[in-house]
């Protein structure tokens, strides 16, 4: 075969064209058929938010609904207080989703620019806390907070991502960090720049894909997180939107079933994490790709 | 004269770059403070007093009182359910770690083949992992119900009886593990594949090519040997999450049916969030965090045998 391309380029040209267009095809159904049976479910969380009651239990089941009830949103919205867990929501992403990333950034930069004694044991500090499973810290983190008084409030969500931002974000800034010649930074040191503007003005600039990932990625994390609320938020007012969620869960002989309203609830809860990838996508790949993850 | 200006300005030179050193030092420092201060007041400071509590029995509201190794000693020998937690969350892990691993990979091969539309089809594949867990469990369990669910209407039309999937011992957690894999698939995991594969430069293909390598020589000979890194990094990071394994069970099963799916988290967010046993769960938390240690410590000491650095380290 491979003797046949040199000895007759334009049949090889050939089969090699062919050969691509049935690979593209083969890859087309292949990702269509894939990606309909991962959206499958996604798809029928939209079919049934627009259902009614007695569609969402009929046997066959169906993917829409005869007459879609547009009036099941503002009826999940009047159910429970929907709009104040979305807004809870809302306070703790913004509380904790720009400290994880401007103190990740602070100490990535300090692990890819500086040189001093301990440093390399502190990375493999950082690399080793997410060996230890959170079951550990959670326990002594809660009484800590308990005896702060910030039990009931948004601080334990928040002030811990002021704290680096955790060991994945750290790692990935600096392994994209790196990449970044040092003549950058040396060229605007000589210019009288002092390390601070250095980072704002060279290293940010360029590490856009990795930082982009990691505000998805703690987007995300922050936005459907479960555990954190749960453990120190009691209060239903207090709920973030992801734990207030568990409200329209079906508890047989307590309430209503009313899983077509946990299904509205949970598309409008979804939208903002879509938009937010399919906009962020390309970055958040390419961010990834240059940080070059190896451990 | 002149020597002792020279001199003098050698020791001033001398001085500016100690200075700057020093400078430069403490700057460092200062970047670092943010995880430094986390780092102590929210982590080693944490664990420490863990591992002190996990040599008490500490109930909430009481005060700590010593009990040696009590704790352990209990867990290993009369705690019914400690090692069946345990085997459950080790059966769990070593199911869905490798299914895991190998779909995401599977699908960024698909999605890294250069035609138009993959970031459509990425956005598709990533749709589940948006979806939040207590709605992504409830989609689930209906999909899965084993009467009038869409799986049980399919099974029926090829003449099979559906298991009854969560409502039974031995499928509930067969059910869990289908549940992480629709939603973690197409996740942040394939993502980190997708990165890897397109971090092989094309000249290694190219060469490969040239050699002779057909596709199916081209990814066993150069795929393959360089995103084993990322294949480790996945591992790694796959087993460390799916020991901990909670939130899906909680939600979907809360630990049944008839412990079924009480998992090793779930045993201690139990012991310590609803009978308030601080110290016995302290103790389970730290025999979980040596287990993860160790499966961890085995993983890197075997790496060197099949992961390919590419002529780092």
């Amino acid at each position: 075969m491979q003797g046949s391309v040199s000895a007759t380029p334009r049949i090889g040209a050939a089969q090699a064209t062919h050969r691509r267009a049935t690979l593209a095809v083969f890859t087309y159904v292949v990702l269509l058929g894939l990606g309909i049976a991962f959206a499958y479910p996604f798809l029928w969380t939209v079919g049934t938010s627009l259902k009614t009651q007695q569609e969402t239990y009929a046997f066959p089941p169906s993917l829409l609904p005869a007459v879609p009830q547009w009036g099941n949103y503002a009826e999940a919205w009047a159910a429970h207080p929907v709009g104040r867990w979305i807004l809870n929501s809302v306070i703790v992403v913004l509380g904790a989703l720009p400290g994880g990333i401007i103190t990740a950034t602070l100490v990535a930069y300090s692990f890819a620019r500086f040189d001093y004694p301990g440093r390399d044991v502190f990375f493999m500090v950082v690399l080793g806390t997410m060996m230890l499973p959170f079951e550990v810290t959670l326990i002594p983190q809660y009484l800590l907070f308990h005896r702060l008084g910030w039990v009931d409030t948004y601080l334990p969500l928040v002030v811990p991502s002021w704290a680096g931002g955790g060991a994945f974000a750290i790692f990935l800034l600096r392994q994209f960090f790196m990449t970044i010649p040092r003549e950058f930074d040396d060229a605007a040191l000589l210019d009288g720049a002092n390390s601070l503007q250095v980072l704002w003005w060279i290293i940010v600039p360029l590490s856009r894909p990795a930082l982009v990932a990691l505000f998805i990625l703690g987007f995300l994390g922050h936005w459907n997180d479960f555990l954190g609320p749960l453990v120190y938020l009691n209060k239903m007012g207090m709920f973030t939107i992801a734990v207030g969620l568990r409200f329209f869960q079906h508890f047989p002989e307590v309430i209503a079933k009313m899983e077509h309203l946990l299904m509205a609830v949970t598309v409008m809860m979804s939208l903002p994490s879509i938009v937010l990838f399919f906009v962020g996508q390309r970055f958040f790949v390419k961010g990834i790709v240059l940080s070059g993850l190896k451990l | 004269m002149g020597t002792r200006k020279i001199g003098s300005g050698q020791t001033a030179t001398r001085k500016a770059i100690f200075t700057a050193r020093r400078r430069h030092i403490l700057e460092g420092y200062l970047y670092l403070s943010p995880w430094l201060l986390g780092f102590v007041a929210l982590f080693a400071g944490p664990a420490a007093a863990s591992l002190a509590l996990s040599f008490t029995r500490y109930t909430v509201p009481s005060t700590p009182a010593f009990t040696g190794l009590g704790n352990y000693v209990e867990a290993l020998t009369a705690d019914p359910q400690f090692w069946p937690s345990l085997w459950k969350t080790l059966y769990y892990a070593g199911v869905s770690v490798p299914l895991g691993v190998a779909g995401s990979l599977g699908l960024a091969l698909f999605l890294n083949v250069k035609v138009k539309g993959t970031s459509f089809f990425r956005t598709l594949f990533f749709l589940p992992s948006l979806v939040p867990v207590v709605a992504a469990a409830v989609l689930w369990t209906w999909l899965l119900q084993p009467d009038w669910g869409l799986l049980a209407l399919l099974l029926s039309r090829i003449g099979i009886q559906s298991p009854r999937w969560f409502g039974s011992p031995e499928w509930a957690i067969p059910a869990l593990i289908g549940l992480a894999l629709w939603s973690s698939l197409g996740g942040s995991r394939m993502i980190i594949f997708l990165a890897g594969l397109q971090g092989v430069p094309d000249e290694l293909y190219d060469a490969a090519s040239i050699d002779g390598a057909g596709s199916w020589g081209r990814f066993r000979h150069v795929t393959v040997p360089m995103i084993t890194p990322t294949i480790f990094f996945n591992l790694v990071l796959g087993i460390i999450g799916a020991l901990q394994v909670f939130t899906p069970a909680f939600v979907s099963t809360g630990g049944g049916p008839a412990y079924a799916t009480w998992f090793y988290a779930l045993h201690i967010y139990k012991t310590a969030f609803q009978y308030f046993d601080m110290g016995y769960a302290s103790a389970l938390a730290w025999m979980l965090a040596v287990l993860i240690i160790f499966l961890t410590w085995v993983q890197f000491k075997t790496a060197g045998f099949w992961v390919y650095y590419g002529g780092e380290k």
